[in-house]
């Protein structure tokens, strides 16, 4: 195998890598922010409290965290196929990598949310603040720096689990490394693919932290 | 049970009728508000004192329904805030602002956001917000701060933001929950002024919770003080703080000194107004009783544009010379107290 054709088969994992771990991340934030701003509110003493809602979700969450990725990508296999039409290739790995991670992102929600002081929500109450201006105007803005941090490690997360879907025919560097490095024993592409990996990791922890730090304005 | 009374008259503003706020708990139910009748006139500002725990701040709470009372009913401005439903409950909320201790300001708004985000939630255009906000900010002396967030400002100042912020929506009342008590004492005199120029200025109908007596002095028409979820005593600021009755406001305004009276000893309040202040009354009474009589404490305050003194001696102990120095305080135009280190009340034994 050519030097060429190396760069480009690594250049064709990277930019699988990369729309499976963005569409992912953007699915479990449209699903996990929501459930997130959930749990928080309907805690006992705030804005919409509702215990039955409240546990429920919250043992939901814990038991798909719960499941190891690689049982719960078999497992949802069928649904995969049943919605993405096929259960192998980078495109169909959306599907487990958004299943699995967007228990992660409510609870990643949640912490952030959680952080905005109780006085302030009760002072936009007092202005007579709708439950919908709480949460978009005051809960969320409040706790952008957290939220942004809480993104990227959700980010950083999702991208180790594709690697782990290149073993049972998911697309991407994580493929590359196992069906190349381990399986035809080349050393020199698993390095490779490893070093990718972790540059990648670099650069979204280095947006995650600048970004937070350019939102939060209770620093200056 | 909700009092049937007629309706308040015209320039009641808050009325609150027999208002209770029980929570309940696994070791009994807490008795925070235990029969509150209070009515507040527009254009007042309202002082309600009292010791931490006795229940000021759920009552100001549920005047804005932040917290709802047990039973009871609440009337602003002729309307019952207890029976509304959510949507007119929200509408109530921006004719009654509030301030707090700790300000609660969006810390990742500017300080011209901030002004604007009650009026942005009450749906008024970005443009007439920011106009708004503009004035507003001008009359809190913080033009210049717009663009800074609160990150950036004293605490003094925040409070100015959470002022202006408050008077967004034109509020009829504003409701301050211990909102100098984070505040040096220049700040709060400074934020106390601001106060009392608003109310003078826009006609707002200002309540104000607070433990510190100073604030009550400086700026209250009137004043309730509160007790295990009771109201103690209430009436004009003047008259309470001359004449307090009850245990619960003698308690607040005695000084230190005073809880730490000599035991077994007969000690005296002396409760000068006005110009006998600066009578040498306790020269002339050592001189009439012929024995040395020992100041355990004194001290003059301003209460409401009038001075008042309270000195408090311990009487000595021979007792002929004790009578005599009482019979000539009897005869001045002071009114004395038998206190002592175990009864905080006191017996009036001489009424001027």
């Amino acid at each position: 195998m050519s030097w060429q054709e190396l760069l480009s088969m690594i250049g064709n994992g990277l930019w699988e890598t990369c729309y499976m771990v963005l569409f992912s991340t953007l699915f479990s934030y449209a699903i996990g922010l929501p459930l997130g701003v959930l749990l928080v509110i309907t805690e006992r003493g705030h804005i919409l409290p509702n215990a039955p809602v409240n546990s429920v979700l919250g043992t939901l969450i814990n038991v798909l965290r719960s499941v190891p990725f690689l049982i719960l990508m078999i497992a949802v296999i069928p649904f995969t196929r049943l919605v993405m039409g096929t259960a192998i290739g980078s495109k169909a790995t959306i599907m487990p990598l958004t299943i699995a991670a967007f228990p992660y992102v409510a609870r990643t929600v949640e912490t952030s949310l959680k952080e905005v002081d109780r006085g302030v929500i009760e002072a936009a109450q007092s202005m007579g603040a709708s439950r919908m201006h709480i949460v978009l105007k005051v809960m969320i803005p409040e706790s952008m720096p957290s939220l942004v941090s809480g993104a990227a490690i959700a980010t950083t997360n999702i991208l180790g689990y594709s690697a782990m879907a290149g073993a049972i025919g998911g697309g991407g560097l994580g493929a590359l490394a196992i069906n190349y490095g381990y399986y035809r024993y080349r050393t020199d592409i698993l390095l490779v693919v490893v070093v990718v990996l972790v540059l990648l990791v670099q650069v979204i922890q280095l947006i995650g932290t600048r970004s937070s730090r350019l939102v939060d304005h209770r620093l200056k | 049970m909700p009092s049937e009374r007629p309706a308040p008259s015209g320039n009641v503003m808050i009325d609150i009728q027999g208002v209770k706020k029980i929570y309940p708990s696994q070791a009994g139910d807490v008795v925070a508000l235990d029969g509150i009748d209070l009515a507040i006139h527009k254009g007042d500002i309202y002082g309600i004192i009292g010791m931490s725990g006795a229940g000021k701040s759920t009552l100001i709470r549920c005047i804005n329904r932040l917290d709802s009372p047990t039973e009871g009913r609440i009337l602003i401005d002729g309307q019952n805030i207890l029976t509304m439903g959510d949507k007119d409950l929200r509408r109530m909320r921006r004719t009654v602002a509030m301030i707090f201790q700790q300000f609660n300001l969006l810390m990742q708004r500017t300080v011209l956001r901030n002004v604007c985000f009650p009026m942005e939630i009450a749906g008024v255009s970005k443009a007439q917000a920011h106009k708004r906000a503009k004035e507003l900010l001008e009359i809190v002396g913080l033009a210049e701060k717009a663009d800074a967030y609160p990150a950036q400002l004293s605490g003094g100042q925040r409070q100015r933001v959470a002022i202006a912020r408050a008077l967004a929506t034109d509020p009829k009342v504003l409701l301050c929950d211990e909102a100098t008590s984070a505040l040096d004492p220049m700040t709060t005199q400074a934020i106390l002024s601001l106060l009392q120029d608003i109310n003078k200025r826009l006609g707002i109908t200002i309540v104000i919770i607070t433990h510190e007596m100073a604030v009550i002095r400086q700026i209250c028409t009137r004043v309730a003080i509160i007790d295990g979820g009771r109201i103690a005593e209430k009436g004009n600021v003047r008259e309470v703080f001359a004449n307090p009755r009850t245990t619960a406001a003698k308690r607040l305004f005695r000084t230190t000194a005073e809880e730490e009276l000599p035991p077994g000893k007969r000690c005296l309040r002396l409760i000068f107004d006005d110009n006998r202040t600066y009578e040498p009354v306790v020269a002339g009474m050592i001189l009439a009783s012929g024995v040395p009589v020992n100041i355990l404490s004194a001290n003059i305050q301003t209460v409401a544009g009038q001075q008042r003194g309270q000195m408090l001696v311990e009487l000595p102990d021979d007792p002929e010379g004790a009578e005599r120095a009482l019979s000539y305080l009897k005869g001045k135009q002071i009114s004395i107290e038998e206190v002592n280190a175990d009864e905080l009340a006191g017996t009036i034994v001489h009424d001027r």
